[in-house]
């Protein structure tokens, strides 16, 4: 059977949707796991700190394919029998956090320390002075890094196809074998991320542009 | 107990594939470190298209994920008929990978170097090649390190996936091992400790191996 270049195109790209959700659901709930962290990590008892900070060193520390192996290989052990694109968002989504908490407490700590002090003079609680004075502050900040952390996160996905999820990568492959046209389908791939990922680092470059335009 | 003892079965397989990860990351490191430099000259080139080729290297690689370079490098360069064994196509598409992140590193570090130095300088009579070398670019280097470092232990740390290409790395042996134990995850978790290890000690070493080139009082 032959196979066209369009052929291949096309698969590729039906595949490249997996990838896209893939991403964004990594990206949402590790967001979410990330603020989490982040709140242990600035707020929680010494203890809990500590706790926070090994986690985010261990996940920075770490190969993701391994995070991805111990989450596949793991939760087998505990009972459960996960699919692998659920192996595949769980460790995403861990890893994630772990970056994005690292990434907001930069910003948070960018806040001036005296916004903390003022709110605290206006008698609010330490919950209250985060959510309506350290953090409509730190979210300016936090943009343009978080968006450049999209574009790692999307990279990211095709290690998913190591643990058998069918994302872009993982088709590729099976294209490959069938084909026998690695150059094209590689090449293409590679294209087909580059396509995802450059309009991400546009817009991380023109917002932190526009951000240090606003707060000169 | 597997035949020829522990020591046979798992810890000189897991050794040889730790100086299989350094090896691969000290001749990156040699070799990147040296492209960034010229690959941070030709974004500051003044002719227009070595600045702009220069950059969209850069954007290419950093917009497109390491394995799928790595796959292109082994599986799809052949069909160009360049032929590279999984050592060598490694060690290529780490040092393309880690090239283009640095020579990002280093141009920061070059721009942020006042002109004044250059100009004090060439005040002294030293020939352009020497200002540059020996003036302008230590400077560049020390304010960007603590980046660079970073990238050297991300760029270790991504070289997992060149097990992929069966090249014998730490996670390749570790491949092995837990298939033929078939205890993946205790294999995995020894595995992902030891990648711990590696990061904190190669943070550590090139810190130092940096502080020994640029002066003390790194960042």
């Amino acid at each position: 059977m032959e196979f066209t270049l369009w052929d291949i195109l096309r698969n590729l790209l039906l595949a490249a949707r997996w990838t896209a959700l893939l991403s964004a659901m990594a990206f949402c709930s590790g967001g979410l796991s990330g603020l989490l962290l982040l709140a242990l990590r600035m707020g929680g008892s010494p203890a809990v700190r500590r706790l926070a900070t090994a986690f985010i060193e261990v996940f920075q520390g770490t190969p993701l394919l391994m995070q991805l192996f111990l989450v596949y290989f793991g939760l087998p052990l505990l009972g459960l029998d996960v699919p692998p694109w659920l192996a595949a968002l769980l460790g995403l989504t861990l890893a994630a956090s772990a970056y994005l908490a690292e990434i907001w407490r930069g910003c948070v700590e960018a806040v001036p320390l005296g916004q903390w002090e003022a709110a605290a003079a206006m008698g609010l609680h330490r919950f209250r002075q985060a959510q309506l004075v350290i953090l409509p502050q730190a979210l300016r900040i936090a943009v343009p890094p978080t968006v450049g952390f999209l574009v790692q996160l999307v990279k990211s996905t095709a290690l998913t196809s190591i643990i058998g999820f069918d994302e872009l990568l993982k088709t590729s492959n099976v294209i490959n074998n069938a084909t026998f046209a690695p150059f094209t389908v590689y090449g293409l791939v590679a294209l087909i991320y580059f396509a995802l990922c450059y309009p991400l680092t546009m817009a991380s470059r023109t917002l932190e542009r526009r951000l240090a335009l606003a707060t000169r | 107990m597997p035949a020829g003892g522990v020591l046979e079965a798992y810890v000189v397989p897991i050794l040889h594939g730790i100086s299989t990860t350094l090896l691969l990351i000290a001749l990156t490191v040699l070799l990147g470190g040296t492209l960034s430099i010229l690959g941070a000259a030709a974004r500051r080139s003044a002719t227009s298209w070595v600045r702009g080729g220069a950059g969209w290297y850069v954007e290419l690689f950093r917009n497109t994920p390491f394995i799928v370079q790595l796959f292109f490098v082994y599986f799809g360069l052949p069909s160009l008929g360049l032929r590279l064994d999984p050592f060598a196509a490694a060690v290529f598409a780490m040092t393309l990978n880690f090239t283009a992140y640095g020579t990002e590193m280093v141009r920061a570090g070059l721009d942020a170097v006042p002109p004044g130095q250059r100009d004090a300088g060439r005040a002294l009579g030293l020939h352009d090649f020497t200002v540059f070398g020996r003036v302008v670019l230590p400077q560049a280097l020390r304010s960007v390190f603590p980046a660079l470092v970073s990238q050297v232990v991300i760029t270790m740390l991504e070289s997992a996936v060149v097990s992929q290409i069966a090249l014998r790395d730490l996670t390749y042996e570790a491949d092995l091992i837990q298939s033929r134990t078939f205890r993946a995850f205790e294999t995995y978790a020894v595995a992902t400790g030891i990648y711990l290890g590696l990061s904190l000690v190669l943070r550590r070493a090139v810190g130092r191996a940096g502080g020994r080139l640029l002066g003390q009082g790194l960042g």
